[in-house]
């Protein structure tokens, strides 16, 4: 429907494929809306720049190594952040702990082993289900579950522990995708060899779906470093000035150190907010950054 | 009229490595394959021949359980591998190590091309490198591949190209030295002078193992195989000696079929 | 190929000697490899269980710490319609209503504005962006996703507040306005990926055959493929729902936390999350107040297993058909 040349080139004659006034009528309609929806869609992601760009802005200027590396201190309102860094590294470190294991061999259950039928069915509903409960009954089920039924009390570990239940469906999904992703001819070959099933999985299927479960870890970091009911009231404290000193201690993190600093805290100056703010929104981009990389560079390397 | 190796001279127990009897295999309600008799001796080349569909691949998966991975697949009658019932098989991982299979499609598995080969012997055990390497030289030798990849042994298998990936196969099957190699077909991937040399091989390789070897070129039954079944329609018509069956074949539909009348 | 080697082959064990006694034996013995892969289906079968697990032990710690309460002291229709949430003066009142209200309407702001923008993604990254734009726009997308809501809540106070309050001429800048437009920004993303899914899902020939009747673009997508996608679409509106519904954080920060039922969006409200982050850290453990916020917990866990089946449903209801 495209015309090369106006209609009147051909010695005032319309070109029989030149548009009508109809047809560029509907075609200029047609850019607008295009243009229209790019608009809107820039509409949405403008605000994540322009987030970005308020936190560098207000938050670089204080964003020092040492504000890094120092303890806070007057409640949190001075000093630095190093014991939040650190606990969060802590939670963070336990909830990988516990859900790559577990999800990874969901996935390769579901991947391997299930067959279509009621139990497969029920085990993916849970999964949809565990991913949209809300952070807030997750703590609240961290509280009965890890603080209280199995005593492990208001600690780094009950708050790993629930940032694990919190992001097992990630895992569990990510790893699934890139395990089906093996060709099902390579696990024939494998079994008509007489390799076992677990050996098959173990050297051709799991080697092969390293993408799925990288994506998964980054994830589950993503999350655990994100988010802040889970931990608020399962082992995490708005101010201490001492390191963690095992598992079972208490500790500040990240996130609820902004959101302590943000809300309740007294006499902070205006800027760490935001400071803090812009750490926390750099180790969750960079996290992203390095997911996308090795995306890009997996889908450059095909291996069959 | 069916004509199976029961009325041949009688083989001794000794001599036989498989016995199939009244097998039948269905997918559903489709039957592939019904009340298959024969056996097969031991170092001996056994070829089948026939159409397309006439249950020759189904019989190669109930051979070596792979129907444990098929649950509409239903098999009955008996299936006696070297003296035992393999449907009553504890350890299926053993009896399928013991038998190679090469299918008609390559599949070059994605590691190195020294680690597809080293695979089955890795897993039965092998740890020394000179040995690995003496199997891994022998195999890729024997299945016409060695010249070609001797100084890329750490490329990928799955790069290789189709021909490459089918005598990979064959390598592979090789290399779980296996008492039975089963062959379905695995020359249409493979150029025709490999495919001779292939041969040459496959007619050696009789004192170490036994030969099924299923295929639709039937001058390749001819020029390898000492005895020879035909299958039409999930049926086994008839079995004998192969120069004897493609002189006078006893049945009129083999004859039908060796002369090219349909297939 | 005459290459004789003359390297003899890998012995194998289990064929030790000759004779029918050691074929037996190698072909029934369960051996190491055999043992290690029934132990690996054990525990992948374990694993997969978990999910199940998991969720079923949420839904009982949950009930169980609120059963007390809501066994002899509770009556339902209080909770839910009661206009006085004051759990802290003597007699204490648990009436739910204001923050299933705040709930609501902030919800209801989010979809407005979410619903919209994360369609139009949908179709304007599905439908016409092509390669590199495409990449870029789908990165941005992921980028949103990622922001922490605490990140959201830190924007909403110090950011859209101030701004609020001087674009609208209004005292108070955490409202229901503030807290809906964040809680669309953020469950965006998701709605978008999801729509984009379904949009994805529409087969080509249905496309083919409308452009061949002369449609152009546009009209493919709005009379040929939205129709079409509609299941997948209002799979993709529900889930956005259930994760307005049941973002915490971010909401606590940014919109007053008021527990009066809200008359407008410029006024402070709060939400059913937001009120038990609040007050859970302050009630104490076992009484009558703690067990209300458990209560709350499992209403809240209900509605969203509720959404979320119902979604599922939608989306495979739609798989089963093709």
């Amino acid at each position: 429907m495209t015309s090369i040349e106006s209609p009147e080139a051909f010695d005032g004659h319309a070109s029989v494929f030149a548009p009508s006034a109809n047809e560029r009528k509907a075609l200029s309609v047609q850019q607008l809306l295009k243009l229209g929806f790019l608009a809107v869609t820039l509409l949405l992601l403008i605000p994540a720049a322009a987030i970005l760009g308020v936190l560098v802005w207000e938050g670089a200027p204080g964003l020092t190594w040492e504000f890094l590396t120092t303890k806070p201190t007057d409640n949190g309102a001075a000093g630095g952040i190093s014991t939040a860094l650190v606990g969060t590294v802590w939670m963070t470190g336990v909830a990988l702990a516990c859900s790559l294991p577990l999800g990874v061999a969901a996935a390769i259950y579901l991947s391997e082993y299930a067959r279509d039928n009621w139990l497969t069915r029920t085990i993916n509903i849970a999964i949809v289900n565990l991913a949209g409960v809300p952070s807030i009954v997750h703590a609240l089920f961290g509280i009965g579950a890890f603080v209280y039924f199995l005593q492990f009390g208001k600690s780094v570990l009950a708050a790993g522990c629930t940032l694990a239940v919190m992001t097992l469906p990630v895992v569990i999904v990510s790893t699934r995708e890139s395990l089906q992703a093996v060709p099902q001819a390579f696990r024939d070959a494998c079994w008509n060899m007489g390799a076992t099933r677990w050996q098959t999985i173990w050297k051709i299927v799991l080697p092969n779906s390293g993408s799925g479960i990288l994506t998964g870890l980054i994830l589950v970091v993503c999350r655990a470093v994100g988010e802040t009911a889970p931990i608020m009231f399962t082992g995490a404290v708005f101010f201490r000035q001492f390191y963690p000193s095992g598992l079972f201690d208490k500790s500040m993190a990240l996130s609820y150190h902004l959101f302590s600093v943000s809300t309740h805290v007294k006499g902070v100056p205006a800027h760490i907010p935001f400071t803090v703010a812009l750490t926390l929104i750099l180790v969750v981009l960079s996290m992203n950054a390095v997911a996308i990389y090795f995306r890009m560079k997996l889908r450059g390397s095909k291996k069959w | 009229m069916v004509i199976t190796a029961a009325a041949m001279p009688t083989a001794t127990a000794q001599d036989s490595l498989l016995k199939v009897e009244d097998l039948s295999i269905s997918y559903g309600d489709k039957t592939a394959l019904s009340g298959v008799n024969f056996e097969v001796r031991r170092n001996e080349i056994f070829g089948i021949i026939g159409p397309a569909n006439s249950g020759k691949t189904s019989f190669l998966r109930a051979l070596n359980r792979m129907d444990e991975f098929q649950h509409r697949m239903s098999v009955s009658g008996r299936i006696t591998f070297a003296g035992r019932d393999v449907s009553s098989i504890r350890n299926l991982y053993a009896l399928r190590r013991m038998i190679g299979v090469v299918f008609p499609l390559p599949v070059g598995l994605p590691l190195s091309i020294y680690d597809n080969v080293a695979l089955s012997p890795r897993l039965r055990g092998v740890r020394t490198k000179s040995k690995l390497d003496a199997i891994v030289e022998r195999c890729l030798t024997r299945a016409a591949l060695w010249d070609e990849v001797k100084d890329r042994l750490k490329s990928l298998g799955s790069l290789l190209s189709g021909g490459q990936q089918q005598r990979l196969t064959i390598a592979r099957a090789l290399s779980q030295d296996p008492e039975l190699l089963l062959l379905d077909e695995f020359s249409i991937a493979v150029d025709p002078v490999t495919t001779m040399r292939i041969e040459e091989v496959l007619k050696g390789l009789r004192d170490e193992m036994t030969i099924v070897l299923v295929t639709n070129l039937v001058q390749q039954a001819r020029r390898l195989a000492d005895r020879t079944a035909f299958f039409l329609a999930g049926e086994c018509v008839e079995v004998d000696q192969t120069e004897a069956l493609f002189r006078g074949a006893k049945d009129q539909r083999t004859r039908d079929y060796l002369e090219g009348r349909f297939g | 190929m005459k290459n004789k080697s003359t390297v003899t082959p890998a012995p194998r064990p289990e064929l030790a000697t000759s004779g029918r006694d050691a074929w037996a034996d190698a072909l029934d013995r369960r051996d190491r490899a055999w043992c290690l892969d029934l132990a690996a289906r054990l525990l992948v079968l374990i694993g997969g269980v978990s999910a199940i697990l998991f969720i079923g032990a949420i839904f009982l710690f949950i009930t169980t710490e609120g059963l007390d309460f809501m066994l002899n002291r509770m009556e339902f229709g209080s909770l839910l319609f009661g206009s006085r949430w004051e759990p802290t003066v003597e007699p204490p009142e648990y009436g739910a209503f204001p923050l299933i209200m705040g709930t609501l309407w902030i919800t209801a702001v989010a979809m407005i504005i979410g619903v919209p923008l994360a369609f139009a993604a949908a179709v304007y990254v599905g439908e016409f962006a092509r390669g590199r734009q495409r990449e870029w726009l789908k990165i941005g997308i992921e980028v949103l996703a990622a922001i922490p809501s605490v990140v959201w809540g830190v924007i909403g106070l110090y950011v859209m507040a101030p701004l609020i309050k001087s674009t609208f001429n209004v005292q108070i800048g955490l409202n229901v306005l503030n807290a809906g437009v964040i809680l669309g920004l953020m469950a965006a993303p998701i709605i978008a990926t999801i729509a984009e899914d379904a949009l994805k899902a529409v087969p080509e020939s249905y496309r083919e055959a409308a452009e061949s009747l002369g449609a152009t673009r546009w009209q493919v997508i709005w009379k040929v493929v939205l129709p079409h996608a509609r299941p997948g679409l209002s799979a993709a509106v529900l889930l956005g729902v259930g994760r307005a519904f049941g973002e915490t954080i971010a909401v606590l920060m940014a919109s007053g936390h008021r527990l009066m039922a809200p008359e407008g969006v410029f006024d402070s409200a709060a939400t059913l999350t937001a009120t038990i982050a609040a007050e859970l850290g302050e009630a104490a453990v076992g009484s009558d107040h703690y067990q209300v916020l458990f209560v709350l917990g499992l209403l809240l866990f209900l509605i969203t297993f509720s959404v979320n089946l119902i979604a599922d449903r939608i989306v495979r209801g739609r798989k089963a058909a093709k």
